[in-house]
């Protein structure tokens, strides 16, 4: 018999997995890495993704991307807001996991805080982008021709290291509120958030396949992911300078957009605004002819 | 005229006797200097290497000057005087006269339109009728609307502040010489930027034009600096430490190279590449029309044009009329000297392009499309091509797959809409398309599915300054045209 009972009750650990097509699987891999914080403590098992995982996640990602950009921006924009309502609901959860990540409580409630306000920042955003982004040109012959934004598609990101709640979703929310999918890869050594974030997600009417968090190593991930032609564009929020240029390079395999964001203070409002939705936006130009009957004619 | 058929369809009469007389543009409008030097820092100055190549008349293949090749020293030296013009002159200039020199620039292009017109005909080899009306006023037109936004860039970025790039390499092809200059140059220095731009190396001589006008336009020294010469020129102007931004008109393939050639510098690029345009023709379409539109979008300079519409998909139930209609009206064009007001295709640009034509047409023969061609007599020398027709094409033929950048159309047939959707997608370009059909929610749905920058409905090759444009895709990226296209040369703060 043991010479002491432990008369509290034992707590339940939490299984981090990865977040793919709105389920949550393991790796196929069956690898795992375990961060630790400062203090030493270990943070959990995480999977660490492999290149197969980030391909499941690109299919998926292109399957879901037509229907979600054919949803009402208006409908987005709730989803969105939906997500902002979960997370406040979660709020301890969050704050839990940001302090066992190295954050002081203030700067965690701080975080949490602001990410559930840039949630609802671009819910707002969804249904009004466009009517700020579009045009309709004044050309000289007797045609209508208008500008509109267009999600590129498929968008894989590279989430901030260090803000890994905020970061992440400073960066998603716009990529989705545009009707873009997404597959994420999260923060290396603060991973857990990103994870119950995926939770918080499915939560919240999101269609399955529309954001895909991957845990893991970015650097094993990310040159398959800049080489991968069903990925349209790309976003990298460090400075590594190594890392840029190669995924600049490997981008040019189908010209994909590379977006930098590796000067940006999560935590200030410069990192939120429409031109954060436009970075993942094509522009299309439609003309059509407009007939001219008596003196007057027509003219937009 | 017209002649009933016996099946009850109207059917135009060419078998005429009566023929266009020749209305041939003057040459001698033009003048054209022997030689031409690099324009660098506001002076006509000789190649540090001595270089001189010959550019010719592509209908005759005779010389029509020699013009310098710019070396590696010769970039130099342009982009450090653009980075000095940047900041002795151009930076510290206020909007509002910034603009006055672009508008000045504008017209004098129209002021000398028509010399403008009859040397891009002369060295591109494009019917004069298309550089008089389009290329020369759509280039002028350019400056004039770009000219007006140097003053009013903070209602272009709202809650922002704006800031130039600093000095942008350009590069640009053969296909519209001028009006490629005026498309990269006019928003560039709108925008506050410094420019050294290259022209392609088979029509340099608008371009070095368009310098004479910078000149007398009395434009600050090195703020635009022109530089002739191919493509190790262009590969020293993309790989120069000192320039900000490239912008870069061409092929998709050429397109990658630069990506991977300015991966982990600082430098932006915009990039506007490659296409396989898909037209479409619904059964509800104004036939006569579409088969405009059809012979516009491919024959337009002689189907040198990025946004060709290279694949035609026709709605099974018109496919037989419409390819009728299409093999009568080839049978009209009028192929030959280019400098005839009554040409409706030139002269291909080089020999070389030329034989990639004739090399596709070998492939789609090969691949099993049949191929049908206009009975048009092709000027003796010079390089011309028959306006041409595949049929029988599979969606998988490289004719189908691969930009020609000629005049070659493969034509395809669908069923429903959403098969059209489909292979009008199953592409890696994503440049621009065409929709006929009457219908107008139709409309709406194919415009907005199509997966590309440019979608035109019941017309085909519109352009307009005031219109972005660019592609979706391997086709590019960023824009050119429009408030839109502002964006290629700032900094948003």
């Amino acid at each position: 018999m043991a010479t002491s009972v432990n008369t509290e009750r034992l707590e339940v650990l939490k299984t981090y997995k990865i977040y793919i097509g709105g389920q949550f699987p393991r790796t196929e891999s069956g690898r795992y890495y375990v961060p630790l914080n400062k203090s030493g403590k270990k943070l959990g098992n995480l999977c660490l993704s492999s290149r197969k995982d980030l391909r499941d996640a690109i299919e998926i990602a292109r399957n879901a991307q037509g229907s979600w950009s054919a949803r009402a921006p208006f409908n987005r924009g709730q989803i969105l807001y939906r997500m902002a309502e979960m997370l406040e609901g979660r709020k301890a959860q969050f704050i839990e996991e940001l302090i066992a990540q190295d954050a002081t409580r203030q700067q965690a409630t701080r975080e949490v805080n602001e990410s559930i306000d840039r949630l609802i920042y671009y819910a707002g955003w969804a249904d009004k982008y466009q009517q700020v982004i579009s045009s309709v040109n004044a050309v000289s012959s007797a045609h209508f021709n208008f500008s509109i934004g267009e999600p590129m598609g498929v968008v894989g990101i590279i989430a901030p290291q260090s803000n890994s709640l905020l970061g992440l979703i400073s960066v998603m929310a716009p990529v989705i509120a545009g009707g873009n999918t997404c597959v994420i890869v999260a923060s290396y050594q603060k991973p857990l958030c990103s994870v119950t974030f995926a939770e918080v997600l499915n939560a919240s009417d999101l269609p399955g396949g529309v954001v895909n968090i991957l845990t893991g190593k970015p650097e094993e991930l990310i040159s398959w992911m800049a080489d991968h032609l069903d990925v349209n564009a790309i976003i990298y929020c460090e400075k590594n300078q190594p890392t840029i240029q190669l995924i600049q390079e490997k981008a040019a395999g189908n010209l994909k957009r590379v977006l930098l964001y590796d000067a940006i203070n999560w935590n200030t409002n410069e990192a939120q605004s429409p031109y954060y939705i436009q970075d993942t936006q094509e522009i299309k130009t439609t003309w059509h002819p407009i007939e001219k009957t008596g003196s007057g004619g027509s003219k937009y | 005229m017209a002649v009933k058929k016996s099946n009850n369809t109207l059917k135009l009469q060419f078998d005429t006797s009566r023929q266009y007389a020749p209305a041939p543009e003057s040459a001698s409008i033009a003048s054209i200097k022997s030689r031409y030097e690099l324009f660098i820092n506001g002076a006509f100055v000789a190649p540090t290497e001595k270089k001189y190549f010959n550019t010719i008349n592509p209908a005759t293949e005779s010389v029509l000057s020699s013009v310098a090749e710019a070396g590696k020293k010769d970039v130099d030296k342009a982009v450090v005087s653009a980075r000095t013009a940047l900041n002795k002159y151009w930076k510290k200039m206020p909007g509002k006269e910034r603009a006055k020199y672009i508008f000045r620039i504008a017209r004098m292009i129209q002021e000398r339109a028509r010399e403008f017109a009859v040397i891009e005909t002369l060295d591109g080899g494009k019917p004069i009728r298309e550089s008089r009306d389009f290329d020369v006023p759509t280039a002028a037109n350019h400056f004039f609307y770009y000219a007006g936004w140097a003053d009013k860039l903070e209602y272009a970025f709202p809650n922002r502040k704006v800031q130039a790039l600093g000095v942008a390499g350009q590069i640009i092809p053969w296909n519209f010489p001028l009006l490629m200059a005026a498309w990269k140059i006019a928003p560039a220095l709108a925008t506050g930027n410094t420019v050294v731009l290259k022209p392609a190396e088979s029509t340099p001589l608008t371009a070095l034009k368009l310098a004479e006008i910078i000149q007398e336009a009395d434009l600050p020294p090195g703020v635009v600096n022109i530089i002739t010469g191919a493509g190790s020129t262009g590969a020293a102007i993309v790989q120069h430490p000192d320039i900000n931004k490239i912008a870069f008109t061409g092929s998709t393939d050429v397109g990658k190279i630069i990506q991977r050639a300015i991966a982990g510098s600082s430098k932006k690029a915009t990039l506007e590449l490659g296409g396989k345009a898909a037209n479409i023709i619904f059964e509800d379409a104004p036939l006569d029309q579409a088969v405009e539109g059809v012979i516009n979008g491919i024959f337009f300079n002689q189907g040198h044009v990025c946004c060709a519409g290279s694949r035609l998909y026709v709605q099974e139930s018109v496919y037989k009329i419409v390819l009728q209609k299409l093999k009568d009206r080839l049978e009209t064009l009028i192929v030959g000297d280019p400098m005839d007001k009554n040409t409706d295709i030139g002269a291909i640009n080089s020999k070389q392009q030329l034989e990639t034509i004739q090399k596709y047409l070998q492939i789609g023969q090969k691949e099993g499309a049949e191929m049908y061609q206009s009975s048009c007599a092709l000027p003796k020398k010079g390089f011309f091509c028959r306006p041409t027709l595949f049929t029988n094409v599979a969606q998988s033929s490289r004719i189908a797959q691969e930009e020609i950048f000629g005049p070659v159309l493969a034509i395809q047939t669908f069923r429903t809409e959403e098969e059209v959707i489909e292979k009008a997608n199953n592409t890696p370009f994503g440049l621009s398309a065409g929709v006929w059909t009457d219908k107008g929610s139709k409309i709406f749905n194919m415009t907005s599915q199509l997966k590309a920058g440019v979608v035109w409905a019941n017309t085909y090759n519109k352009f307009d300054p005031a219109s972005p444009f660019g592609g979706y895709k391997e086709s590019g990226f960023g824009r050119e045209g429009g408030l839109h296209g502002l964006s290629a040369y700032v900094h948003l703060i």
